[in-house]
C-alpha cells in the first residue's frame, strides 16, 4: 500500500472514534487536515524543505499505530528517578503520547494556571482550545497528519499576569513492546504578562521501534515570557519528527533550547512567529551524534512586525558516520523595519565520514534592518590541540575538552540552574561515550 | 640531558633545519639566535612535537630516551616545557580546569595521587607570586582576552606549576614591555636549579640582560653556525647578524 493510503484508511477506520471524542471544531480541523495531507502527500526526496532528511519510507506500515492508550505495565518510580536532581518542579508524564495520571487529568496550580492532558483540555474547555489550536501552524504534511489523529498530549494555561514559580517538566516516555507510532499534541497558551518556563525531555524505555510525530504550539500573548528547553535522548532505533510553533505578541520574550544526545533519526522544525512589536526570542541547539545518527534542526523565523529582535545560534558535533543538518531560514516583512537578526550555525567533525549540511536563508524585504549570519563546518582547533597537549594532557583528554568548551556556549544558555548543572554533566559524559542515561535509573535509556 | 645529534626537518618537502647538533646539562641555560626564517622555532616544534614539520634525519635524546618517538603530551610528562610564542586562546576550557588537569596528568604519570581542591587552591596561591599573575586571570578562559604580557607571564606560571626539567622559551620577550619582560625572566631564574635546563629561543639580546645563558649559539640557515659565551649576544646586538654570514658562507647572502 502507497503510504500516504496507510493514513487515509488509518482514518476512515477510527473516523468514528476521533470525532466521538471531538467537538466540531475539532471535527472540522481533523477533516480538513487529513483533505490537506491526502492533496499533499508526503515531502519527496526533491522537497526543499526536507531534502536532508527524506522521511516517507519511515511513516510505512510497520508501526503499531493506536489511537487510544494501552495499559502499559511499569514502574513509575523508575522514571521519576531520572528526575534532574535538585530541581524543584512540577513533573507531567507522557506515556506513548498520553497523559498518564488518568485520575488527575487537569491540575490547577496556584493563580488558576491549569496543566494536564490536552484530550482533556479538548472536553473541558473547547472554547479556549478552539481560539488557539491551529491558529498559526503551517501546510506542512506530518503537522497536518498529527492534527488529523492527535489525541492526547500536554495542555498549559496561564492566566493574565500569572508568573509559574516552577518549572513544569514534561517527560515523554516511549515504552512498548511492538513497534509503535506515537502522535501528540502540545498546547500552551500564555496570556498577556504571564510567564513560565517549561523542560522536556524524551526517553524511550525499552528497546522497540518507535516513530514519534509530535506538534507542540506555543502562545505568547503580550509581553509574556517563555522559557523553554528540551532534550532528545531516545535510542537509536528512534525516529522523532517534532514541529514546536512560537506565536509571539506585542514585546513578549521567549527562550528555547533543544539539546539532542541519542535518537536514531530526529528532525526538528522551529517555527517563531514574531507578530508584535518588540518581541524577542532566543533559539538554541546543540546535538551530538556518533554512529548512523542523523539530526536534521530546521528553523524559520518570520519577523511579520517592525521592531523585533531574534537570535539564533545552533552548533553540532558529529563522529563517525553521523548526519547533521541545520535549514535557518528568517524572513523580514516589507513593513519590519528595526528589524535584528542573527543566526550562527557551527558544526565540528570529528571524523572524515561524518557530514554537515549548513543553508542559512535570508529573506529581506524591509530596509532598515540588523541581520547577520553565519555558518561553519570544521575540524577542533589543531593550535589549541597542541597547547593542551604540550601540558602533558592526553589527545582523548584534550579533544574532550575541546568538544566540551564548543558545546558550553549552549550549556551556557540555560539559565535553570539544576538543569545548567545536570546538562553540562550529561554533555560531558555524552561526549566521553558514557551512557547519559541519568544516573540513578535502573532501565537503560542509552 | 638532551642530545641532538644531525637534526635535519623538512616542512612541505623543504628543508628547514639541516644538521643541528647540541648538548645541553642540568643546570646549563643556553641561548639560540638567529635571525628570522632561520628555524628557530622549528626546532621548538621538533623538540616538542608538533606535527607540521618532518624529521627526516638525525636523533634527539632526552635523559638517554628517544625524544623523537614519542607523542607530545609523553615529553611534557617527562620534563619538556615549552613557552609559546604565540600561546593560544582556548574559549571555554577555563584555566582552573585547564591547569589541574594538566598538574594532574604529570602527577598520575609519576605515581601520584591527584591533587584535592584546597591542595590545588594552595599551589595556584602559592606560584602566581612567583610571575605576579592577578586572580581574576586565573579565573577566565584559557589566554582568553589576555594582554600579550598577561599571556607570557601565563606561560611562565604553568612552567613554575609544572616544574619541568627542561624548558623551552620560544621568543618569550616578543611583544613584552619592559616591566613584563622582567616579571618573566625574574620568575625563570626563581624557578632555575643545578637540576633543570633552559633553552631560550630570541631574536635580541634583550632578554639576556635578564636570563643569562652559559651558552650561546646562533642559527643560521638551519645550522648552529656559531657557539659561544654570552659576549657572543652582545657582539650580535652591536653588530647584527650579517658578519657572522660572511663569515660562515662568504657572503652576506645566506640564502
Amino acid at each position: 500500500m502507497d503510504n500516504t493510503n496507510i493514513y487515509t484508511a488509518l482514518y476512515q477506520e477510527n473516523k468514528e472514534l476521533l470525532q466521538s471524542l471531538s467537538p466540531d471544531f475539532l471535527v472540522k480541523l481533523r477533516e480538513d487536515a487529513m483533505q490537506h495531507f491526502i492533496q499533499k502527500g508526503f515531502p519527496g526526496k526533491k522537497d526543499e524543505s526536507y531534502k536532508y532528511t527524506y522521511l516517507e519510507p519511515y511513516f510505512n506500515n510497520g508501526y503499531n499505530k493506536y489511537l487510544s492508550p494501552k495499559n502499559i505495565q511499569f514502574d513509575v518510580n523508575e522514571i521519576f528517578h531520572c528526575d534532574v536532581p535538585k530541581l524543584d518542579t512540577h513533573v507531567i508524564l507522557l506515556v506513548n503520547g498520553f497523559y498518564f495520571d488518568a485520575a488527575n487529568p487537569l491540575k490547577t496550580l496556584p493563580g488558576d494556571v491549569i496543566v494536564g492532558s490536552f484530550a482533556q483540555a479538548v472536553k473541558e474547555y473547547p472554547e479556549l482550545v478552539a481560539k488557539y489550536l491551529g491558529k498559526y501552524t503551517s501546510g506542512d504534511s506530518f503537522v497536518a497528519l498529527n492534527t488529523a489523529f492527535s489525541r492526547d498530549g500536554i495542555f498549559l494555561y496561564v492566566p493574565k499576569g500569572k508568573v509559574v514559580e516552577k518549572p513544569i517538566q514534561v517527560i515523554n516516555v516511549l515504552i512498548s513492546d511492538e513497534e509503535l507510532m506515537v502522535q501528540h499534541r502540545n498546547l500552551v497558551i500564555l496570556e498577556p504578562n504571564s510567564q513560565a518556563r517549561v523542560v522536556v525531555c524524551d526517553h524511550t524505555l525499552s528497546p522497540n521501534k518507535f516513530l514519534t510525530n509530535a506538534v507542540t504550539e506555543v502562545y505568547l500573548g503580550e509581553n509574556a515570557t517563555f522559557d523553554h528547553f528540551k532534550v532528545q535522548n531516545e535510542h537509536n532505533d528512534s525516529v522523532q519528527v517534532s514541529h514546536t510553533y512560537f506565536y509571539q505578541d506585542k514585546a513578549s520574550s521567549l527562550r528555547t533550547s533543544t539539546i539532542t544526545l541519542h535518537g536514531g533519526l530526529v528532525r526538528n522544525n522551529l517555527n517563531i512567529k514574531l507578530d508584535g512589536e518588540g518581541a524577542e526570542c532566543h533559539a538554541f541547539g546543540l546535538f551530538v551524534t556518533d554512529q548512523a545518527q542523523h539530526v536534521d534542526n530546521s528553523v524559520f523565523v518570520d519577523h511579520a512586525k517592525p521592531n523585533c529582535t531574534s537570535n539564533q545560534l545552533f552548533k553540532g558535533i558529529l563522529d563517525d558516520q553521523s548526519n547533521g543538518a541545520f535549514a535557518g531560514r528568517i524572513l523580514v516583512d516589507r513593513d519590519s523595519q528595526k528589524t535584528a537578526a542573527y543566526q550562527r550555525n557551527s558544526n565540528i567533525l570529528l571524523s572524515d565520514e561524518a557530514k554537515m549540511d549548513s543553508k542559512p536563508q535570508l529573506e529581506i524585504y524591509a530596509d532598515d534592518v540588523k541581520c547577520s549570519h553565519g555558518a561553519t563546518v570544521g575540524q577542533l582547533d589543531e593550535d589549541a590541540l597542541f597547547y593542551l597537549r604540550a601540558r602533558g594532557i592526553s589527545e582523548r583528554e584534550a579533544k574532550l575538552m575541546l568538544m566540551y568548551a564548543f558545546a558550553y556556549e549552549i550549556i551556557d544558555e540555560i539559565k535553570i540552574e539544576p538543569l545548567h548543572v545536570r546538562m553540562a554533566d550529561l554533555i560531558e559524559r555524552r561526549l566521553r561515550g558514557d551512557l547519559t542515561r541519568c544516573n540513578n535509573c535502573a532501565v537503560n535509556c542509552g | 640531558m638532551l642530545t641532538i645529534k644531525d637534526l635535519k626537518a623538512s616542512i612541505n618537502g623543504k628543508e628547514i633545519l639541516k644538521g643541528i647538533n647540541l648538548q645541553v646539562n642540568p643546570g646549563e641555560v643556553h641561548a639560540i639566535m638567529g635571525p628570522n626564517g632561520s628555524g628557530k622555532s622549528t626546532l621548538a616544534s621538533v623538540l616538542t612535537g608538533r606535527d607540521y614539520a618532518e624529521v627526516t634525519h638525525g636523533k634527539v635524546s632526552f635523559l638517554g630516551e628517544d625524544l623523537l618517538d614519542m607523542v607530545p603530551e609523553d615529553r611534557a610528562r617527562k620534563g619538556i616545557f615549552l613557552s609559546f610564542q604565540y600561546p593560544v586562546e582556548i574559549p571555554g576550557v577555563s584555566m582552573v580546569n585547564f591547569l589541574k588537569t594538566a598538574i594532574n596528568e604529570h602527577r598520575k604519570f609519576k605515581g601520584l595521587p591527584a591533587l584535592s581542591a584546597s591542595e590545588f587552591l594552595k599551589l595556584m596561591r602559592e606560584k602566581k607570586e612567583i610571575v605576579e599573575i592577578s586572580s581574576n586571570l586565573t579565573n577566565r578562559a584559557v589566554n582568553e582576552g589576555f594582554s600579550g604580557g598577561e599571556k607570557k607571564k601565563n606561560e611562565i606560571f604553568q612552567m613554575a606549576l609544572l616544574e619541568p626539567k627542561l624548558s623551552i622559551l620560544d621568543e618569550t620577550d616578543s611583544g613584552l614591555d619592559i616591566d613584563a619582560l622582567r616579571i618573566c625572566a625574574n620568575g625563570v631564574n626563581k624557578l632555575k636549579t643545578a637540576e633543570n635546563a633552559t633553552i631560550v629561543i630570541t631574536h635580541y639580546q634583550r632578554l639576556l640582560d635578564y636570563i643569562v645563558p652559559d651558552f650561546v649559539h646562533v642559527l643560521m640557515n638551519g645550522q648552529i653556525v656559531k657557539s659561544g659565551t654570552k659576549e657572543l649576544a652582545y657582539e650580535l646586538e652591536e653588530k647584527g647578524y650579517d658578519w657572522i654570514k660572511k663569515e660562515v658562507f662568504g657572503t652576506e647572502d645566506a640564502q
